[in-house]
């Protein structure tokens, strides 16, 4: 391969770049803090209390299994692509872990690394169809979204398959920190505490790496980045590698979560993931995004969602509510881009 | 670049908008729900005033069945003066949702949860949670696999699809080929009713020939396209069961389309506009209609039970089931169940 040293970024962004990113995670940020405000000040309102360590340490596992699917997504997104195959991916990750565990009674370790592994794999056939095939990513993916679907559901043979008894998988992923109880007073769980690994993890590769380099690359400008010598087509297909291990990591969450693998469950997550990444500044069109924002966004789109439930918002607006704001969020970047350019 | 970042923007919108529609078009719900239910105003929370306040977790929302069943729960809790939260997650295959909705009813304190499980044993933990911090449980419909729950307000779905099976072989004469459609083999009203109505059929008639259970998820076009498939492997198919709302309205598309209106004995479950629409016309034969609204009143009569200090009940609050057909289906205590 080429080690291309001096892949510049696109003249006149990089003198930007510090003082955009500093915008926009406060933006993001910014946006979360006055969401708790507002969920604070209705829930005071009306007699109750948001600012609860309950509500908190509910809001972090709810948010946990979407907030790792986005981190892979928003490698793709940087790229300029998508990828709408990580709900399903996950669900046959989650699968897989399931099937090594109970009928193939392999030991609880080599379960997971099979799920994740099964991630990376879905992963490496998107970006094999998108990178050595030229598919455009929203079909390939859209293709592999069914196929691990039905995978799912013919390797269950539709039905969920379930951990039998405690064999340290779930309340190892769905215990505390600290070791206190999840209905005790302090811990955090951690499930959450993996989020936020697995966050850092994400960041340190978008950020310090040269995978992290050329992701941005290959978003900014794929063609130039191509005439100086970056083997463009190993790189994408190693960013749906990333994002499919990252899947890979969430349908493992999510087994041990639901305590079995839900071989219909999963489908639609991409979809949260996509409005996570968004709503926390990655651009659709490639080139930017980061990882922390990411991480807000999951939060923001949960802190909504439990938010909503928790004021008893009734159901039909809580959707309405969540769409409008992923349209918002995504306006409002586009502004902020548009007086900068 | 500006097309670009339009291009960009324009497809945000739609992925937004897929992602709150999407669950509309794979719920088995078809029909829109009438005004009156959807535009409510957010009720008071947990934990003002006197009024008990009573959790009601379902197993979805949109569907007609589960508006009936919400409608009950809140009339009831309106005159029994209670306040009551009633919520699904937008699909039955949505498990980790349901828990999420779980958690966040669980921080309110609620004095009661009634709770239909997507999966029991998915749900187990939470459970505890609840019984752990003293809050009486109430299974309703599918119910849960469980000790924790009190009681289990449902229809003995068993009994009622046997029911549909003696109806159907009456109206074919005791022979021939019948086409089962199910809503699904994992959950308790799909298993209940596809051995309550394959076992009266193996029992007492055994001239005729089940053809399925095929599975469609309720969902209206599925359940269509298996229908069809059915008939063209079986053309002599006499007769079809539908197991659900959503199964039932899949067969009746299919029979519209392909012309056998009148020709093939059809006979469903639950109620909904164009299941009334076809057995008026004479498409469908008729149908079992559980409850639902009595479904969501015991749901809260046996809630105030617990919270008032009850604490032995029965296993099962039997709800009913009534079979109804153009013959009667104007008589006022049918009326009284369907739901449009």
């Amino acid at each position: 391969m080429s080690n291309a040293p001096g892949l510049p970024l696109p003249a006149g962004r990089s003198g930007a770049l510090i003082r955009a990113d500093f915008f926009q995670r406060f933006l993001a940020f910014g946006a979360l803090i006055v969401l708790i405000l507002f969920f604070q000040v209705w829930c005071v309102a009306i007699g109750t209390n948001f600012l609860t360590f309950e509500n908190l340490v509910n809001i972090l596992v709810a948010t946990a299994v979407v907030g790792v699917l986005a981190l892979g997504e928003t490698f793709v997104i940087i790229t300029g692509g998508i990828d709408l195959s990580v709900g399903t991916v996950l669900t046959i990750s989650m699968v897989m872990t399931a099937v090594c565990i109970t009928s193939q009674h392999l030991p609880v370790p080599v379960g997971i690394l099979v799920g994740f592994l099964t991630g990376g794999l879905m992963g490496l056939i998107n970006g094999v169809l998108v990178a050595h095939l030229k598919l455009a990513p929203f079909i390939a993916t859209l293709g592999i979204l069914n196929v691990a679907r039905g995978l799912s559901l013919v390797l269950t043979q539709t039905r969920p398959i379930y951990f039998a008894g405690d064999n340290g998988f779930q309340s190892g992923v769905m215990g505390n920190l600290f070791g206190v109880k999840l209905s005790g007073e302090f811990g955090i769980p951690i499930i959450a505490i993996l989020m936020f690994a697995a966050a850092l993890f994400a960041a340190f590769l978008l950020g310090k790496t040269v995978l992290g380099r050329y992701t941005f690359a290959l978003g900014s400008n794929e063609e130039a980045a191509r005439l100086s010598g970056v083997n463009v087509a190993k790189w994408k297909m190693l960013v749906y590698v990333v994002c499919g291990l990252f899947a890979g990591l969430a349908g493992v969450l999510s087994a041990a979560r639901l305590g079995s693998a839900q071989p219909a469950t999963g489908f639609g997550l991409e979809l949260s993931a996509i409005s996570a990444v968004v709503i926390g500044g990655t651009s659709l069109s490639g080139g930017e995004g980061t990882i922390l924002g990411t991480v807000i966004g999951a939060f923001i789109v949960y802190v909504l969602t439990y938010g909503l439930q928790f004021v008893n918002v009734p159901q039909e607006w809580q959707i309405v509510v969540t769409g409008i704001v992923v349209i918002g969020a995504v306006y409002i970047d586009n502004l902020r881009r548009r007086q900068r350019a | 670049m500006a097309n670009k970042r339009l291009l960009a923007l324009a497809t945000v919108a739609v992925l937004a908008l897929s992602a709150c529609s999407s669950t509309a078009t794979t719920a088995p719900a078809a029909t829109p729900a009438p005004a009156g239910t959807t535009a409510a105003t957010p009720a008071p929370a947990a934990t003002t005033a006197a009024k008990p306040y009573i959790s009601i977790v379902s197993k979805g929302f949109q569907h007609q069945f589960w508006q009936a069943v919400k409608k009950g729960a809140e009339d009831e809790a309106a005159t029994e003066g209670a306040t009551v939260n009633f919520i699904g997650p937008n699909t039955e295959a949505d498990v980790q949702p349901q828990l999420d909705m779980l958690n966040t009813e669980l921080a309110k304190k609620p004095a009661a949860l009634c709770f239909a499980a997507l999966d029991s044993k998915a749900a187990g933990p939470i459970l505890q949670k609840f019984q752990d911090q003293k809050i009486p449980v109430i299974a309703f419909d599918s119910g849960v696999d469980s000790t924790i729950p009190l009681t289990t307000v449902a229809t003995d779905n068993v009994a009622a699809a046997a029911l549909a099976a003696d109806k159907m072989a009456a109206a074919i004469g005791g022979s021939g080929k019948v086409g089962v459609i199910i809503h699904d083999q994992t959950s308790r009203t799909g298993i209940d009713r596809g051995t309550g109505f394959l076992n009266e059929m193996k029992a007492k008639y055994p001239n005729i020939k089940i053809i399925g259970p095929q599975y469609g998820a309720g969902d209206v076009a599925k359940s269509a396209d298996l229908a069809k498939s059915m008939l063209a492997a079986n053309p002599d198919i006499k007769g079809f069961f539908g197991g659900n709302e959503g199964s039932i309205e899949g067969v009746i598309n299919a029979v519209n389309e392909l012309h056998l209106n009148g020709k093939i004995t059809l006979i469903g479950y639950d109620s909904g506009q164009p299941q009334l629409d076809a057995i008026n016309g004479g498409t469908e034969l008729g149908a079992i209609t559980q409850n639902p609204i009595g479904i969501g009143a015991q749901c809260v009569v046996n809630a105030m039970k617990a919270i008032k200090g009850q604490t032995t009940f029965d296993k099962n609050v039997d709800t009913g089931f009534m079979w109804y057909d153009k013959t009667n289906i104007t008589d006022p205590k049918i009326v009284a169940v369907l739901y449009k």
